[in-house]
């Protein structure tokens, strides 16, 4: 219960000094240009707003290749969070992502995500089970202070079922103690 | 005094098909002490398509608590009370001498005849009948087994029983039913997605179990007897942990569909509405009924780390069970009702702990490190449990007392998550 307070007060300072974009989403956007096809004919549709700068190429439908969620150099692209042995707090480096994907859930209501929660190998797989459904509420809970809809995320838990790191060593427990952050077209 | 019961021997046909992987099973403790027992070739059991006394031997040499006298050389072979030389036998140092013979009945099946004769009181002290068709012979053998090991001991066999069991292979799940033995393995169920926490029915004739295949958490009952199965808990969010309720009417169950894990308990057919059982803002998970089917033991992290809690199954307060260290988990009450049996984590270590009742004494039985998935043999004698050895999932028992360790191994795959079947086909 504690680690849940701690967990929401934290979120709840996040949210208050989260307004404007982060540098991650300009560059996004920046991408965005960049990935358009120079030959294509200038379609209709509106470039982004908060596109800056000389370039003044429009969007065209290949900018889906830019698609935020699969840009490397956007933290959306970032949907991992890792815990502590037994714990469930999302840690200070992880709130920028977690943020970052709230705020994209916020700005496209239709959008729905799955958030998996994972363990590591060590101890009861029910527990296990339990833990890891702790931690995708975890990050729930946390999108949801920061301004995505509850009916938005779906959690489930895996567990220690499906490990990402298959080793039995301290680099593969950490890795496989972890929540991620899944998109329907991931 | 002759004893002589007829029994009608009515294995269940599984609805399932082979198995690949094999289980074979070693011994690497036996009981303090061993009762010495020859157990003599049947007569005409050359001819059987299973013998049956090597079954017979195997099985109460694996149990840890006989040891088997060289039957050999005897002049006449005893099938018979009136053959048997009791003088030789006591030279020999046997306790007990079984003997049978085997003959073909009038309806095709085997008439298999055999009795248990007291060295010391030159006695019988059992002699039953049974009569086998010819893929019950290891079943016949398995209860030949049952009823010397009672005679000798005062505690049920179990040798005629099963176990359940899931072998991953690659990406592969396969939840497997096999004999007591490790034989006979056969699949039941077959799946890319993870299969956790197989439950049998009170009558054996059905396994609860947690699936992935519909990408999350879902609680399965699957007929043994039809293959045919059903989603019993899919609600929103996560369902696990399955436990049957003695009467095999419901399952307690662990669901999210309000939140935080919590138990619930929901019909067995699937019918209605699930009714919550513990309320806390914490995870509570793994009941296991008692088996008077008044209370339920379970994990609950409430007090901050994991720890085992017992609370009525009409309702209240919970109470806390386990003290000993940080984390203690999967409780499983013994078939008896004395005590249950844990996982208790010490240092980096997990090991199968077994705890009385009445006088609170916590007894640790393994000294594995990653030892998971207890589970009580029928007789609260063995404990069967899931084990990692050379980076491989194995089975292992040990005894209720700590002193008998058996290790099963698979020829092939990862092998977790085994259940010990309740005594069936009394």
């Amino acid at each position: 219960m504690k680690r849940y307070l701690a967990a929401m007060s934290i979120a709840a300072l996040l949210a208050a000094c989260s307004s404007t974009p982060t540098s991650e989403q300009e560059g996004a956007a920046v991408e965005d240009r960049s990935g358009a096809t120079a030959a294509a004919p200038a379609p209709a549709q509106k470039p982004q707003t908060q596109t800056t700068g000389p370039a003044t190429k429009p969007l065209t439908d290949q900018s889906l290749s830019g698609n935020p969620l699969k840009d490397p150099s956007n933290i959306l692209s970032k949907r991992s969070v890792y815990f502590e042995l037994d714990s469930n707090v999302v840690r200070d480096e992880f709130r920028p992502l977690v943020s970052a994907h709230a705020r994209y859930l916020q700005q496209n209501r239709a959008q729905k995500v799955t958030v998996q929660g994972n363990t590591d190998e060590r101890g009861s797989r029910e527990y296990n089970l339990a833990l890891g459904q702790r931690r995708a509420e975890a990050v729930k809970q946390m999108m949801q202070l920061l301004g995505a809809q509850p009916e938005q995320i779906e959690t489930v838990s895996f567990g220690e079922e499906k490990p990402k790191a298959t080793g039995s060593d301290e680099q593969s427990w950490a890795e496989n103690r972890r929540a991620d952050i899944v998109y329907p077209s991931d | 005094m002759i004893q002589l019961l007829r029994i009608l021997v009515l294995g269940f046909i599984l609805a399932a098909s082979p198995a690949r992987a094999a289980l074979t099973i070693e011994i690497t403790g036996a009981g303090a002490s061993q009762i010495p027992v020859a157990i003599v070739p049947f007569r005409a059991e050359e001819g059987l398509a299973q013998r049956l006394t090597p079954v017979v031997e195997a099985d109460l040499a694996r149990s840890g608590l006989f040891r088997t006298v060289d039957p050999g050389g005897m002049n006449p072979v005893p099938h018979e009370p009136e053959q048997v030389n009791y003088a030789q036998w006591r030279a020999r140092g046997a306790d007990a001498v079984v003997i049978g013979s085997v003959a073909k009945a009038a309806d095709g099946r085997y008439d298999i005849r055999f009795r248990v004769m007291d060295v010391a009181k030159q006695t019988q002290i059992a002699g039953f009948v049974y009569f086998a068709s010819e893929n019950q012979l290891r079943l016949t053998a398995h209860k030949i087994a049952d009823v010397i090991y009672e005679k000798l001991t005062g505690e049920p066999g179990v040798f005629a029983t099963r176990i359940t069991y899931v072998v991953k292979r690659g990406t592969r799940y396969e939840l497997h039913v096999a004999d007591a033995d490790g034989f006979g393995a056969q699949s039941v169920l077959s799946s890319n997605e993870p299969i956790i926490s197989p439950a049998w029915s009170p009558d054996g004739t059905r396994l609860a179990y947690v699936s992935f295949e519909q990408k999350k958490p879902v609680v399965y009952v699957q007929s043994l007897l039809s293959g045919g199965r059903q989603a019993v808990a899919a609600f929103r969010g996560s369902n696990s942990a399955p436990a049957w309720s003695p009467d095999g009417r419901r399952l307690a169950v662990t669901l999210t569909r309000d939140g935080n894990s919590q138990i619930y308990l929901i019909n067995a057919d699937g019918t209605g509405v699930p009714q919550r059982l513990t309320q806390s803002a914490a995870i509570d998970t793994e009941a296991n009924f008692s088996p008077d089917g008044e209370s339920i033991l379970f994990t609950s992290d409430r007090g901050g780390g994991p720890q085992i809690y017992r609370m009525p199954v009409k309702g209240g307060a919970a109470q806390r069970v386990t003290f000993d260290g940080s984390y203690n988990v999967s409780p499983r009450h013994s078939p008896d009702g004395k005590s249950f049996t844990f996982i208790q984590r010490n240092g980096g270590r997990f090991s199968v702990a077994v705890q009385d009742f009445a006088s609170r004494q916590v007894q640790l039985l393994t000294d594995g490190s990653v030892d998971e998935s207890p589970s009580f043999a029928p007789n609260s004698r063995m404990i069967l449990y899931a084990s990692r050895v050379g980076g491989r999932g194995i089975l292992a028992a040990v005894s209720s007392d700590g002193r008998v360790k058996q290790r099963f191994t698979a020829d092939a795959g990862d092998v977790r998550e085994p259940a010990w079947s309740p005594v069936v086909n009394k």
